[in-house]
């Protein structure tokens, strides 16, 4: 590769970061903001116009704080557990195309950042790794709130994974590749394309298995606050409170953009032939990629507050009972429908 | 043994779940867009319905003289014994002869039930709408006769916080 693929590289994955860096912003001033205007209130509104400023006055706050590491902590596992959650969080993004491609100086640059051809298992694998952040972060704090929502995020963990993980097989196995930019490939063409129309029931496991894998509500036990004071977080302020919270948005982006990717497309225009449009077409995907991001975000905070918190044992139920067998069953059908395509 | 009764029993559509969580997510959604009910308070002001008991005043005549006649009814009639009169001869030709020399009330005392209103017998004592007087020490929390009268001229016309409104507003603009 010669200099200029080098300096692309490079300017993509400082683009994707601070892009990804800006929604967490973003998101941090959303959520509040959302919430208050389902609450009939009117939510942060004092810094800077309509309060947008908001989310760096906190960053500021967060950094002015003392850094508290309580005596009785296991201190080297306490100060890298925050990085081992939120470094996780801002790698996934790699492997998600989130344009079509471009041509600039006489070449044809993937709007992606790597193009890695087990490139959905990155991601799961990735995400699993930000749970063992959770985890020592609640083992190392010798707490025993923070243990217990240490040990809820990996049995939350345990029996979720698993009903996304063949919720994606069935993905997998309607476009034969685990590349990200192939399965968006085969979505494009005509609306019902998508993989949402092709299989409704993959989409509403993965989505519920996406909200219990980044702790949000209505499975957030890992902090549900009443019960745990903050959960796998108590022992911990300043930065590396705000690492973890920073995590648990970039978590969600990266959910938002694997289920668009998954589900709605990825960057595909229903109709529209992106290539032919040149530049044009390329910005038009970026644009769709991220208007569907954004609706996905958008529900996230939305089924926030809306939905209570599930019950421990409700929680398992649901996974082990419910959404395993049906994402079997989905799996079952899927691979019998193209066994009989195969042969007729 | 305890005897179960069921009042319901879920239908299928309700076994569903879905359809009652997207009735949950169109409730939330429609608070989304409904009208707010925060007041930004020193922004804008809460305007009090009429009968609100706050803090208090002493009613004039439109030539300017003093309504009490310091009979001390109100005084008397007050539960938390937060007013002081002293009487002395009025000062103006004609009319009343007896005024206040010194009335004073002690809002951290009183409980704002209104009955001192209710005790007077010539309308001089009077509840008005204003809810926001706190200060910093409990000797700018005396008030006294001039400062009641100072709230009458402030409360006369029923405007203070509608007018208020409508200085900060025209300030912003």
């Amino acid at each position: 590769m010669d200099l200029l693929g080098y300096v692309i590289i490079i300017v993509k994955v400082l683009v994707v970061f601070a892009v990804t860096l800006l929604t967490v912003l973003g998101m941090v001033y959303a959520e509040r903001r959302v919430s208050a205007f389902m609450q009939g209130r009117l939510g942060p509104n004092r810094v800077g116009p309509k309060g947008l400023l908001q989310p760096i006055a906190d960053g500021i706050k967060f950094l002015m704080k003392e850094d508290i590491i309580p005596a009785s902590v296991d201190k080297p596992i306490f100060v890298l557990a925050p990085a081992i959650l939120l470094i996780p969080a801002l790698m996934t993004f790699a492997v998600i195309p989130f344009g079509s491609d471009i041509t600039l100086f006489g070449r044809n640059i993937p709007l992606q950042v790597a193009d890695v051809n087990v490139g959905i298992l990155y991601v799961l694998a990735l995400t699993s790794i930000g749970v063992y952040g959770i985890v020592l972060a609640g083992w190392s704090s010798n707490n025993k709130y923070s243990l217990l929502g240490g040990l809820r995020s990996s049995a939350q963990l345990i029996s979720y994974e698993l009903a996304m993980g063949l919720a994606v097989v069935s993905i997998i196995l309607l476009s034969g590749s685990l590349k990200l930019d192939d399965i968006v490939a085969d979505q494009q063409g005509h609306l019902f394309s998508w993989n949402l129309f092709k299989q409704p029931l993959a989409f509403i496991i993965f989505l519920i298995a996406v909200y219990a894998e980044t702790n949000r509500l209505p499975f957030d036990l890992s902090e549900a606050e009443q019960e745990l004071v903050g959960g796998y977080h108590t022992e911990y302020s300043s930065m590396k409170f705000a690492m973890f919270f920073m995590a648990e948005y970039a978590n969600m982006i990266t959910a938002a953009a694997l289920t668009v990717t998954l589900f709605f497309g990825g960057w595909d225009v229903p109709m529209v032939n992106e290539s032919s449009l040149g530049i044009w077409g390329a910005l038009l995907s970026v644009l769709s990629f991220s208007l569907k991001m954004g609706f996905f975000l958008f529900l996230f905070i939305w089924v926030r507050w809306t939905f209570p918190r599930f019950r421990y044992d409700q929680l398992m139920k649901i996974g082990w009972k419910v959404m395993l067998p049906l994402a079997l069953f989905n799996i079952f059908i899927t691979a019998g429908y193209l066994t009989i395509k195969a042969v007729v | 043994m305890g005897i179960v009764t069921k009042s319901y029993e879920p239908t299928f559509w309700d076994k569903l779940y879905f359809p009652a969580l997207i009735k949950g997510l169109v409730v939330t959604l429609r608070y989304f867009f409904k009208r707010k009910v925060t007041i930004q308070y020193p922004d804008e002001k809460y305007v009090p319905p009429d009968g609100y008991r706050g803090l208090h005043r002493l009613n004039k005549y439109s030539d300017g003289r003093i309504r009490c006649v310091a009979c001390e009814m109100c005084s008397a009639a007050c539960p938390a014994d937060c007013i002081e009169i002293v009487p002395g001869p009025a000062p103006w030709e004609g009319g009343k002869e007896r005024y206040p020399v010194k009335f004073e009330i002690d809002l951290l005392t009183c409980i704002f039930c209104g009955f001192c209103e209710m005790a007077c017998p010539e309308e001089a004592i009077e509840l008005t709408e204003i809810y926001d007087f706190s200060d910093y020490s409990r000797d700018d929390l005396l008030i006294d006769r001039d400062g009641l009268l100072e709230v009458y001229e402030l409360t006369k016309n029923k405007n203070y916080y509608s007018r208020a409104k409508k200085n900060e507003g025209s300030e912003t603009q």
